[in-house]
């Protein structure tokens, strides 16, 4: 597991433009470049917000990642609950689930 | 000069980004409050405002993580979010790297802070920015704690980091403002978003207000982490805030808006 690498592809990937725009073009050039088994690949590839918020990518870093994707917000806090379900609490770092899957603190 | 202004404020994109979906009575007294710390803010006639922030990974990231790092450009840009998500468009903001210069040699003197002459605001700059300056008409010089990476500098240390600050703002002849940004207990960016422990918030901006340094450090990172989630982290810059001002604050603003995902603040300090 790279959790590091996959971070640090979406903390680039948020913070510049050109890369962004490459992103865009051809996804699987950019994430080429990191060092990703093959659960990490497929979740940034397939912009698993569930997979990558289990995975243990940093609230902070996915939300921007979710905001270039254009996902809504709730249905953002969404994927993560069903990415939760799906495959079961998170794994590592400081942004682990707190609430209940059904729970919404915020009516969203 | 001495320090001319001291506040501090919440900075959660939602409150930008999803102004319209929360309860007009809790949102418009919020954001009035936030315009009463604008008109103060220039009417101190700050010649540059120090933003003590709590980045979320636009410029620092593990590969090399500062502690305390400082803006060291005459220019910014910002937000790296996306527009429209957050709801504030891209600007260039006005820095000064003469400024910011003086103000590194001398916070250096009691912390080894970093400097950065690239800085890239997020919305933990922006959201403030878009309230307190909406005319993009001030100087900014951008600093950051670690808030996000653990380990993280002890409050100890963030507290040196406002007393140097302090120190730097007093020492060099321009206006220098200064505005912490953070959450107070909240647990963004998760499925949580929007749970709030009001309880600690309260007794946080307790202390805050009374500014006393003992009891403003009485926190543990585990205790924080239990009580206030990992947003409770960021309590670090309103502690730079304090060290800072060294007077004691008013709440001018204060209500959990969970839509929002924090506890919603705004908050001035008397210069002593």
């Amino acid at each position: 597991m790279s959790l590091y690498q996959l971070s640090k592809l979406l903390f680039e990937l948020n913070r510049d433009t050109a890369i962004q725009a490459e992103f865009t073009a051809d996804a699987g050039s950019v994430v080429a470049r990191y060092d990703l088994d093959d659960e990490e690949r497929r979740a940034i590839l397939d912009a698993d917000i569930g997979l990558l918020y289990v995975l243990g990518v940093n609230g902070q870093i996915l939300m921007h990642f979710a905001a270039f994707k254009q996902i809504a917000w709730a249905d953002y806090l969404q994927l993560m609950r069903d990415g939760v379900r799906d495959h079961g609490p998170v794994r590592a770092g400081v942004y682990a689930m707190t609430t209940g899957l059904d729970e919404k603190v915020a009516g969203v | 000069m001495t320090l001319v202004f001291t506040g501090i404020c919440s900075h959660g994109p939602g409150i930008t980004g999803r102004a319209d979906l929360a309860p007009p009575d809790l949102r418009d007294p919020f954001f009035a409050a936030y315009g009463a710390m604008r008109d103060a803010l220039h009417a101190a006639r700050p010649d540059a405002v120090i933003i003590v922030a709590a980045e979320h990974f636009a410029n620092f990231f593990m590969n090399n993580m500062p502690s305390f790092a400082i803006g060291m450009a005459d220019g910014y840009e910002g937000p790296i979010e996306d527009p429209d998500w957050l709801k504030i468009p891209r600007r260039r903001v006005r820095g000064d790297a003469a400024l910011s210069q003086r103000i590194v040699a001398e916070v250096q003197q009691s912390v080894d802070v970093a400097y950065a002459e690239e800085w890239k605001f997020d919305h933990g700059i922006m959201v403030p920015l878009s309230f307190l300056d909406p005319d993009n008409r001030l100087t900014i010089i951008p600093a950051n704690i670690n808030c996000q990476g653990p380990p993280l500098a002890p409050l100890a240390r963030a507290y040196a980091f406002g007393e140097a600050l302090r120190r730097a703002a007093d020492k060099v002849p321009e206006r220098i403002a200064l505005i912490g940004t953070g959450g107070i207990s909240h647990w963004p960016a998760t499925p949580d978003s929007g749970r709030i422990n009001e309880e600690w918030d309260r007794e946080f901006l307790r202390r805050w207000s009374l500014n006393d340094k003992a009891q403003l450090l009485d926190y543990t990172d585990a205790q924080t982490y239990a009580d206030a989630g990992q947003g409770g982290f960021e309590i670090r810059t309103l502690i730079a805030a304090a060290a800072a001002a060294r007077g004691p604050g008013t709440v001018h603003f204060f209500a959990p808006i969970p839509i929002f995902s924090t506890g919603c603040f705004v908050a001035t300090a008397e210069i002593a």
